[in-house]
């Protein structure tokens, strides 16, 4: 139970970002950055069907999450879900077709690393 | 430069909204129980503090910020930029909150620092957009 909670976590955490990141591309780059332009953001926001999805996965995480603290410490549940950093460079790598150069898998390594002791 | 803008304000935003929001729910009080009216009664409480209403506010700014950096920012970069967050939350708990930070997480922040240091030097965007 514990590493399905946990892998329903990181799963979830992983696609909310990646639904989000291909909605906003599907928008296209923002130009405009009058206050007015946020309450357009929002609205083609709401309208986007990956964004919504993206809310649904962080939904799913928060719960899994949720259920997860329930049945083990929090300073095993924090720091584990550090997997996301990983799981999430490798989906933008083969998913969204980012360049992943060496210096920037070194960078997500450090923060892995340092988002697991700084949770323990 | 203008990601950079961006980045700062999703990182502050993000950090200090859940600082406020920490802060807040201390005055307001633990919340009892899960029974729903417990649930409604103390949401209702939490509306009424002002570091809680704040809080809410700077979370809001974080969510729509982060949604338009990501319009044309790789998610990889974004992504690791954004864990600078952990530094600032460890700085502020421990200067305003008055938490004790130990020795295991100061050396995490520091590998955060040095991670984001790494990818800050790599291009905001590597996928050709139209």
């Amino acid at each position: 139970m514990t590493w399905f909670l946990l892998a329903l976590v990181v799963a979830g955490t992983a696609a909310g970002d990646l639904c989000q990141s291909i909605g906003m591309k599907q928008q296209g780059a923002i130009r405009d950055f009058r206050p007015g332009a946020l309450g357009r953001v929002l609205s083609l926001a709401a309208r986007n069907r990956w964004v919504l999805a993206s809310i649904g996965c962080f939904a799913v995480s928060f719960f899994g999450f949720l259920g997860l603290v329930s049945i083990v410490d929090l300073s095993f549940a924090a720091p584990a879900t550090a997997a996301a950093y990983v799981v999430e460079t490798l989906l933008a790598r083969y998913v969204l077709k980012e360049s992943i150069s060496r210096q920037r898998w070194a960078g997500a390594l450090l923060v892995t690393l340092g988002v697991v002791l700084v949770s323990l | 430069m203008k990601t950079r803008v961006f980045l700062l304000i999703i990182i502050v935003a993000n950090a200090v909204g859940n600082v406020l929001l920490s802060y807040g729910m201390r005055q307001v009080g633990s919340i009892a129980s899960y029974s729903p009216l417990e649930l409604v009664a103390g949401s209702l409480r939490a509306a009424g503090n002002p570091w809680v209403l704040a809080g809410v506010g700077l979370l809001a700014v974080f969510f729509v910020a982060h949604l338009m950096v990501l319009s044309w920012a790789d998610l990889s970069y974004i992504l690791l930029m954004t864990s600078a967050g952990y530094i600032l939350v460890t700085l502020l708990s421990w200067s305003w909150l008055g938490e004790r930070v130990s020795p295991g997480r100061w050396a995490g922040t520091a590998a955060i620092a040095a991670g984001v240091a790494l990818v800050g030097r790599t291009p905001v965007s590597t996928v050709p957009r139209p």
